[in-house]
């Protein structure tokens, strides 16, 4: 092999692939959020018994789940675009992780749901508690238990996808800051090894913290 | 109004190429997921702890580095060693040692579901070490874990929509070819999506069925 | 006094409990018993709201059960209940399943509630477990805990669902040894029960319920010595 490795440049450039990582977990962090809070309600109307909202939900669900994710942010960067609506790169990464994330999460909630049995609540009721202290006490701790592995996970994901603002021109984050520099320096080897390391200390840090506080919070 | 435009029955053919495309690669890469995802989560199952969780940390790097970070690097080492490998090459290894990531854990939860008394009790019968694998092990595992795979190969199909940056002209692609003569994004991606739908749905609802099935008894 | 007047219960189209009539006084060990399917146990879940009826009239010291202008969790503090399955929230340990009501529902502070559930916990002999997580209980262990926990809420009734018939044989008795020792100390109590010797020590009086009736009741010697209807006689002798 007669390729020379040059790591200086790559080190010299360590503090834009930092702000990259930042911006990084931003997105992979928002999508979650958001996705969290769309998917409660996803769980929510796949539960129901109204054929209006069971639809949708599915619709959301099951394409989230049997399509590309980089498809569902192609959706949203040209499918809009074409429509008049002009989306950033950052929006549309944003937005289809979120869509995904909401997807995946919902079948996760539903069965967090099933997790916590009706006599719970009834044992809750019993005592006097209300509806929304049955809820906040007793059923959501116990859900978070049931869905909190699942729901480590799909930040891994979240993570991952956030790699593919790249493919509509996002620059900004780890992998769109990897690329810009590359494309400068041609170093694509060491820029991307230097990437990937970066994303492996990134899923890991998560991973471990996210360990740390199901072991503070599930002693039972 | 959408039909108006020049989408033609040939860039349909064309889109499904580019969709035998996308099943091409995701028989290779899972055939080789599988192959090396069993040896090693054999391995990972009966080995001394100390390999067994070298070989997950290693396997672990592959879960948790983006699949198109693996693909650049994988494509530069192509070119790094001269191998001059076609990309649809390099796309089919790197996806395949990516699913085999995967799989070995799968795996490895399939031989951990088969109870140690059942395996004793196949030993204890004179079966060799093989015998049992093969004739008590492997079987229980394979329905255990057999809804995970389907999962695992449907995973591997819509990540197979990455290989487009390195290159390989595969059905999201396809339709970027067709969008940018046609100018529909719409139309297009949509009838892209439909399907990509049509050929994970079905097998994803087999899953699901299959789990409900077996995941009872 | 809890009054129960000619109370329907219908779950679509299966008729669950058919014009029950009954009271029970303060003070007073009922027992319910009778074959699966005979309404025993709807009923008692009727009688602190956790079911709602069709038709008829269930009022606890003059307040209506089922009406609209009654704060079922206000009248559900003064009625305990401990349910068939081992209800203990797994997510809290011993002491915290018992404080939660005290300290959400009755509003104590936290030391105050503490010091009820402490008192309540040793009455039923789990003092030693206060910090310990559900799991780490025998189904008998949780019973109890779910008795001290009704308990602490200071109820005036106790509603007792087939407490035992989840339980391993051999932690029956530490648990009717609980109730019994309630009873002694004059608290309220329906019981519905599989345990016809425990029914006949600690009852004052035993209704049995047949098809969504009660078919016959009276004091315990005479529902288990002379039975009136051979109905009753037959599934006695059943058991």
């Amino acid at each position: 092999m007669d390729y020379q490795f040059q790591w200086r440049p790559v080190l010299r450039s360590l503090p834009d692939l930092l702000w990259g990582s930042l911006e990084t977990v931003e997105i992979a962090g928002l999508a979650m959020l958001f996705g969290t809070v769309l998917a409660i309600f996803l769980a929510l109307g796949k539960r129901s018994t109204k054929k209006y909202l069971i639809w949708p939900a599915d619709a959301w669900i099951e394409t989230a789940r049997n399509t590309p994710a980089l498809f569902q942010i192609y959706m949203l960067y040209f499918g809009l675009g074409s429509l008049g609506l002009q989306v950033s790169s950052y929006a549309a990464l944003l937005f289809g992780i979120t869509f995904n994330n909401a997807g995946y999460l919902a079948e996760t909630f539903r069965g967090g749901f099933a997790a916590v049995p009706e006599t719970q609540t009834r044992a809750a009721r019993s005592l006097g508690l209300g509806a929304a202290q049955t809820i906040w006490y007793v059923v959501l701790p116990q859900m978070l238990r049931a869905v909190f592995h699942a729901m480590t996970n799909q930040m891994v994901w979240s993570i991952l996808m956030s790699s593919l603002g790249v493919v509509v021109g996002l620059n900004t984050d780890l992998t769109g800051v990897t690329q810009k520099l590359n494309v400068v320096t041609y170093r694509t080897f060491e820029y991307f090894f230097v990437a990937a390391a970066l994303y492996y200390l990134i899923s890991k840090a998560f991973t471990l913290s996210a360990r740390i506080v199901a072991w503070r919070l599930f002693r039972y | 109004m959408y039909f108006g435009g020049s989408f033609t029955w040939g860039d349909f053919q064309f889109l499904l190429s580019g969709a035998v495309t996308t099943l091409s690669i995701t028989l290779v890469a899972v055939i080789i997921g599988t192959c090396l995802g069993v040896l090693f989560g054999l391995v990972r199952a009966s080995s001394p702890w100390w390999i067994s969780n070298t070989l997950g940390a290693v396997l672990d790097v592959f879960r948790s580095v983006p699949l198109l970070i693996q693909l650049v690097l994988f494509n530069s080492f192509n070119s790094m060693l001269k191998l001059n490998w076609p990309t649809f090459t390099v796309g089919c290894i790197c996806l395949g040692i990516y699913a085999s990531a995967f799989c070995t854990e799968i795996v490895r939860s399939g031989v951990g579901a088969v109870p140690q008394t059942t395996r004793r009790a196949a030993r204890s019968l004179g079966l060799s070490w093989l015998q049992e694998l093969t004739s008590i092990t492997l079987p229980i595992a394979t329905r255990v874990v057999f809804p995970s795979w389907l999962g695992l190969a449907l995973g591997v199909m819509k990540d197979t929509a990455l290989v487009l940056w390195i290159g390989i002209v595969e059905l999201l692609r396809s339709s970027q070819i067709v969008t940018a003569r046609v100018q529909e994004p719409l139309l297009i991606l949509g009838i892209t999506g439909l399907i990509y739908f049509v050929m994970s749905f079905p097998i994803a609802r087999l899953g699901n069925q299959l789990e409900k099935k077996w995941g009872t008894q | 006094m809890i009054a129960i007047e000619n109370v329907h219960k219908q779950f679509g189209p299966l008729h669950v409990l058919k014009g029950v009539d009954l009271t029970v006084q303060k003070g007073e060990v009922l027992s319910m018993i009778g074959g699966s399917g005979s309404g025993k146990s709807t009923m008692l879940m009727c009688i602190n709201g956790l079911e709602g009826i069709q038709q008829g009239r269930i009022t606890i010291d003059g307040l209506e059960v089922h009406s609209k202008a009654t704060d079922l969790n206000k009248l559900r503090r003064r009625i305990g209940i401990v349910f068939q399955q081992w209800n203990a929230f797994p997510h809290l340990t011993v002491l915290e399943n018992v404080t939660l009501a005290l300290r959400k529902v009755l509003g104590k502070s936290k030391d105050e509630a503490e010091m009820i559930a402490i008192e309540q916990l040793s009455h039923v002999g789990l003092k030693e477990k206060l910090a310990v997580f559900p799991s780490r209980l025998s189904g008998g262990q949780q019973q109890r805990m779910a008795i001290a926990r009704a308990l602490a809420m200071s109820p005036d009734y106790m509603l007792f669902d087939e407490v035992t018939s989840a339980l391993d044989p051999q932690l029956v008795g530490e648990v009717l040894d609980t109730m019994r020792m309630l009873s002694k100390e004059g608290m309220t109590m329906i019981v519905v029960t599989h345990e016809m010797r425990f029914a006949r020590e600690v009852s004052d009086r035993v209704a049995f319920f047949r098809e969504g009736r009660i078919h016959e009741i009276g004091s315990s010697e005479q529902i288990f010595d002379n039975p009136e209807k051979p109905e009753t006689a037959a599934f006695l002798k059943s058991i």
